[in-house]
């Protein structure tokens, strides 16, 4: 069976550094995958170089095409879409503008209305934002603009990059239940995450990445249970 | 001074500081999208106002043969680079737009010129061949450093501009033009004689600025132009090509800048080095609005304009001392105003 994103001896440095070493992962059509681990494990350098941010080595092959040497535009056209930590909103635009930015990529520009109303529908805060400046947002509001902004790309593969980061528990919880709604649209979902117990309980498969090294993966009700993952990262003992 | 003297030179002050403006809005416009402060900018609405004034003379403008000469070497990087990066399937896209649009501009140009045109037709022929120029630039020269410091980006600037005088001296040569006033009416406001082409200036700057606003507000290639200037990472993210909004700053910026050449030309005399005073007039302007704001860039422009209108008056010999003087004062207050963030302070 061919994955919708596949990521095969992925290796990516700063400098020489390797930040991420050997790195093998696949996303399927309609699965939320999870990437868990601590703080520094490259994560968000294993997001930055699918998207096309950092360079990398090894072979990244999305929806049968290689996009290891594509620039960051070209992969975004193949609408895979990335959220990333920092967010990188438009601070000085409106809502409604940096929502319809979300859709530059689109060639064919008759759907992006409908889309905007699902969004606004799915985020009914941001419709009434929709003339605010985005830098005026709260946490919450940016998380859900940045969120409905990557949707406006109508992606095939949102990347996710630590969404809870910096969020009360309660923004959380819905942000968490937007990402599962959202595989009922069909997007698959690769979500890297330092709150380990929301993303497994949302994802369908995990990896666990340590020191830039895939170092546990299997499906996430299994991972969720498993007596290492639980004391060292679920909190429990 | 007499309020007549004042009113007079307000008005004098109000249509050069005009003509700053656009150059000031064009220079904020480059800035914001590529973090390039364009140093030619004065260069580029000096050529128009000689490629015009070759076009009336029924010459035809070297400025054809820096087109054709910039065409070939932007295609040639362009060439070279995509095949580099295994992106042949992108080469009929570049020729066609960094060697067949500008040898079509120059060859509709030289074909129009044959007929004989009339003015509106030659004002036209300059920006047409004016246009092409700081986007190949921008391929040849910049496109290679874009992830260099703004301090190294400037310092190119700057040796471009040099180049580009040199090239001006070797196209159009030492003498000063100016070029037949595009209106002869006037008219008499508040007891003050104002000439059309007074009126045109303003007007001119008016027209292009709310053509700017209404551009930038309520189109999605304006609004991606915007958010390149406000988060280069994020527009990318978003599909928004830099180096194409880059292209497009440059297009707009290098518009704006041939018009007030267009504009200057009939009440100034210009000469192949007269674009830098004009750049850095602008330039001052552009920082009272700090290098972001295009109101501020706008007002900064039309009160050095008047200050300099004022300045000639009290003291001809002195008047750029005093224009550039104002720099100072405004630095501090810049400095003084913004916040520095802790990032900034460590570098």
């Amino acid at each position: 069976m061919s994955h919708m994103l596949s990521m095969t001896d992925v290796t990516v440095c700063y400098d020489n550094v390797e930040a991420v070493r050997n790195v093998s992962l696949s996303v399927d059509e309609g699965q939320i995958v999870t990437v868990i681990g601590p703080n520094g494990a490259g994560k968000t350098t294993l997001l930055m170089a699918a998207i096309g941010l950092l360079a990398s080595r090894g072979s990244m092959v999305f929806r049968g095409s290689d996009i290891r040497k594509m620039s960051v535009e070209d992969r975004v056209e193949r609408r895979l879409c990335l959220v990333p930590e920092k967010r990188e909103l438009f601070s000085d635009m409106s809502v409604a503008d940096n929502l319809l930015l979300g859709s530059y990529s689109l060639r064919d520009r008759s759907g992006v209305q409908k889309t905007l109303d699902e969004v606004y529908d799915r985020f009914p805060r941001l419709k009434e934002r929709q003339r605010q400046a985005a830098g005026t947002l709260s946490g919450g509001e940016r998380q859900m603009l940045a969120l409905g902004r990557a949707l406006m790309a109508k992606p095939a593969l949102l990347m996710l990059d630590e969404p809870s980061l910096g969020l009360a528990p309660l923004i959380v919880r819905e942000i968490f239940r937007t990402i599962a709604s959202l595989r009922d649209l069909g997007v698959s979902i690769l979500l890297v995450e330092q709150n380990a117990r929301a993303a497994l309980e949302t994802a369908d498969y995990g990896y666990v990445l340590e020191t830039g090294e895939i170092v546990q993966s299997g499906p996430a009700k299994d991972l969720i249970h498993d007596p290492r993952l639980i004391t060292a990262y679920l909190g429990g003992h | 001074m007499t309020s007549d003297i004042a009113a007079i030179l307000a008005i004098d002050g109000i249509a050069t500081g005009a003509v700053y403006a656009l150059v000031a809005i064009g220079t904020v416009l480059i800035f914001t999208v590529t973090r390039v402060i364009f140093i030619p900018f004065g260069d580029i609405a000096a050529f128009t106002a000689l490629t015009l004034a070759a076009l009336d003379a029924k010459r035809f403008p070297g400025t054809g043969a820096l087109v054709v000469a910039l065409a070939c070497l932007a295609t040639l990087i362009e060439v070279i680079s995509l095949i580099r990066n295994g992106e042949v399937r992108l080469l009929p896209r570049a020729l066609l737009f960094y060697l067949a649009i500008p040898l079509a501009v120059v060859g509709i140009a030289w074909l129009a010129m044959r007929m004989d045109p009339p003015l509106a037709v030659r004002l036209v022929l300059a920006l047409m061949l004016i246009t092409p120029i700081a986007p190949l630039l921008d391929r040849i020269v910049f496109r290679p450093i874009a992830d260099g410091t703004v301090l190294l980006l400037l310092t190119v600037s700057v040796a471009l501009h040099f180049a580009l005088v040199g090239l001006g001296l070797l196209f159009f040569g030492p003498e000063g033009v100016r070029t037949e006033p595009l209106t002869s009416f006037s008219t008499e406001f508040a007891g003050v004689l104002v000439s059309g082409q007074t009126m045109l200036i303003v007007l001119a700057a008016l027209v292009f600025s709310g053509l700017l606003y209404l551009f930038f507000d309520f189109t999605l290639i304006g609004k991606s132009l915007r958010a390149t200037a406000v988060n280069r990472t994020g527009s990318r993210l978003m599909g928004i090509r830099p180096e194409r909004a880059g292209t497009i700053a440059y297009l707009l910026g290098s518009l704006m800048a041939g018009v007030s050449g267009i504009l200057i030309a009939p009440v100034n005399t210009v000469f192949y080095d007269s674009g830098f005073l004009i750049g850095l007039k602008a330039f001052v302007g552009a920082i009272v609005g700090g290098m972001t704001s295009y109101p501020g860039a706008a007002i900064g422009a039309v009160g050095v304009g008047i200050l300099e209108s004022f300045a000639s008056f009290q003291s001809s010999a002195l008047k750029d001392v005093i224009v550039f003087s104002l720099l100072i004062p405004i630095l501090i207050w810049r400095s003084l105003a913004t916040l520095h963030s802790e990032e900034e302070i460590e570098e």
